[in-house]
């Protein structure tokens, strides 16, 4: 019986260690020189153990190298050529995923005019003027009911808060979240109310209303004067980083229960992900800096190129390296981009769908209208139902169908598809024209990116095991 | 595991099944040398069960060729007559399973 390399993605820690990333298990494995001798002669073709056992007989016992063999047939790093790993099928959940999280978006209208902006730029996929500028009460409430009936038995909920700019509709905020609270708690379930804000409007009473309710908030912000003023800016031009900042010192000082955090939307003008990172957490103290490309069709002034993914990827990996070295001594670092990455890798997730759109995560236009995300809120090609009248589960199956991994046949090959599996639909939506697309323009990027990663996993799992347990 | 370490979550879980995974033909303790795997389990027979349409209508082979699956190529001996010591002639009239599976003989122990 030859024996053959099954799919697998071998990278190193800091030492000599080797590992594998196994396809599509997700699972990490360290492997001693034996084990790395029979993959490596197996690369060059197919062999049978018998043959494997007399190719290394000069370094090691047969027992050894049976052993080794049995152990990589388990864990399907090698497999039998007569027994290839069967192919994934495009199953729907063994079981029915509740939506966990709803993402309100409680306005279209935003006060700042960023250019690049996905909801009203060139990219836009949903005309603002035909929904109404402001989710109402009524609509917010039945939201939230929406929310309880279909989060089912889950305990907790998530409930976001999303625009246009959240803010401007601050009166329906509280409303929302205090019925919400009061809805939970008859039931019997928590709720983890979350916002994003531009941070213009955050003023006191705001401020006070957020620390009192918990309210998680994350900013959006592009970092330092000069970068954050190149495209967030207000209608008349004027930047918004001189507004904001006094806005968000006020809320890091008195919001202390529940970590803020900036979210840094990255153009091909705004690539120094270094000083982006050292201005938002080191001088004015959030508590993670979560970094993406931003989202476009190849053609605009601001999207981010190959040279410019180039840069993106030497700028992540300096800092992945010092977070690396915080980890290392023991040190919090905000670079959250890492942190999720590894969390990921640690549980060994092997992602069926890129993201939990349309299955644990969906959004609410501000008329009701149900769809996959936020980004998707008002789309009606994108829509799952209403708040009023439920999910569509017809719909939303033929859209897990569609959407689910074994179908993206571009993936089938690559070895980062259970952590990205396509990656994101909005992205795909803007650059292809259709959410169905995986997204080819990044896949180096996605690769090399998930490679280092790797790399700091593996560092840690040899030098600071203690740190990855946390994921435990 | 001697040459590999899980590291992560899912490593380990696979290792908590592999571990207590059953082994053929073995009774208790880890297999003494090297283990040969044997069942039909290992075998790839496409067309056995079902069709390419998920039927029995396409078989590439007769479904009477369970039969032997089960005895040349399993150690199965629960389901076929033991073909090494007590019935070694127990397919002798049966030229083609297809044609002539009526004619396997009965056998009583």
């Amino acid at each position: 019986m030859n024996l053959r390399r099954s799919e697998f993605h071998a990278f190193t820690g800091a030492g000599s260690s080797r590992f594998l990333y196994l396809v599509p298990s997700a699972a990490v494995v360290q492997i001693d020189d034996l084990s790395h001798a029979v993959l490596d002669t197996l690369a060059a073709g197919d062999q049978s153990a018998t043959d494997l056992v007399a190719t290394l007989s000069d370094r090691w016992s047969a027992d050894d190298v049976r052993t080794s063999v049995d152990e990589l047939l388990g864990l399907r790093a090698i497999h039998t050529v007569a027994a290839p790993p069967p192919k994934p099928k495009a199953e729907k959940p063994k079981r029915h995923i509740p939506l966990q999280t709803l993402v309100l978006n409680v306005t279209s209208k935003c006060n700042l005019s960023c250019g690049y902006c996905y909801e009203y730029g060139e990219d836009k996929i949903v005309e603002a003027k035909t929904k109404p500028r402001f989710m109402n009460e009524a609509t917010a409430k039945q939201s939230v009911d929406f929310l309880f009936t279909e989060a089912g038995d889950s305990p907790t909920v998530n409930l976001t808060f999303f625009g246009g700019e959240t803010l401007m509709n601050f009166k329906m905020l509280q409303s929302a979240l205090a019925y919400a609270r009061e809805r939970g708690a008859a039931l019997g379930k928590e709720v983890n109310a979350s916002l994003t804000t531009n941070a213009t409007l955050l003023r006191e009473e705001i401020i006070d209303w957020i620390v009192s309710n918990d309210v998680g908030v994350t900013v959006s912000i592009d970092g330092a004067r000069e970068q954050q003023d190149k495209f967030r800016v207000f209608a008349n031009g004027m930047g918004s980083y001189d507004i904001i900042l006094p806005n968000i010192k006020s809320l890091l000082a008195r919001h202390r229960r529940r970590p803020v955090g900036a979210r840094v939307t990255l153009t091909g003008q705004n690539l120094d992900v270094a000083s982006i990172y050292k201005h938002l957490f080191e001088e004015i103290g959030f508590w993670e800096v979560g970094f993406a490309p931003v989202t476009t069709s190849w053609q605009r002034e601001y999207a981010i190129e190959d040279e410019g993914f180039q840069t993106l990827l030497s700028g992540f990996q300096a800092l992945a390296s010092d977070f690396l070295d915080a980890a290392l001594a023991g040190r919090r670092h905000g670079f959250s981009n890492v942190r999720d990455t590894l969390e990921e890798i640690h549980k060994g997730m092997s992602k069926a769908y890129p993201c939990g759109a349309g299955l644990g995560l969906m959004g609410v236009a501000t008329d009701g209208d149900v769809a996959l995300c936020h980004r998707f809120a008002g789309s009606d090609a994108h829509k799952l139902g209403t708040v009023f009248d439920g999910v569509d589960h017809a719909r939303q199956d033929d859209f897990l169908q569609k959407h689910h991994i074994a179908n993206k046949t571009d993936c089938s090959t690559c070895w980062a598809r259970p952590l990205c599996a396509g990656g994101c639909y909005h992205e795909a939506h803007t650059r292809y024209g259709s959410t169905v697309e995986p997204n080819l323009h990044y896949c180096n990027w996605i690769r090399a990116w998930t490679n280092t990663c790797l790399e700091i996993y593996g560092t840690l799992a040899e030098r600071r095991p203690e740190y990855l347990a946390q994921f435990d | 595991m001697r040459h590999l370490k899980a590291i992560n979550q899912k490593a380990r879980h696979i290792q908590s099944i592999i571990d207590n995974d059953v082994v053929a033909l073995q009774q208790g303790g880890p297999p003494q040398g090297p283990h040969v795997p044997l069942g039909c389990s290992f075998v790839f027979s496409p067309g056995w069960e079902v069709d390419s349409n998920g039927g029995t209508a396409g078989l590439c082979q007769p479904v009477e060729r369970d039969l032997f699956d089960c005895h040349l190529t399993c150690f199965w001996p629960a389901h076929v007559p033991d073909l090494y010591n007590h019935a070694p002639d127990w397919t002798a009239k049966c030229a083609s399973a297809q044609k002539d599976w009526r004619k396997i003989d009965l056998i009583f122990p």
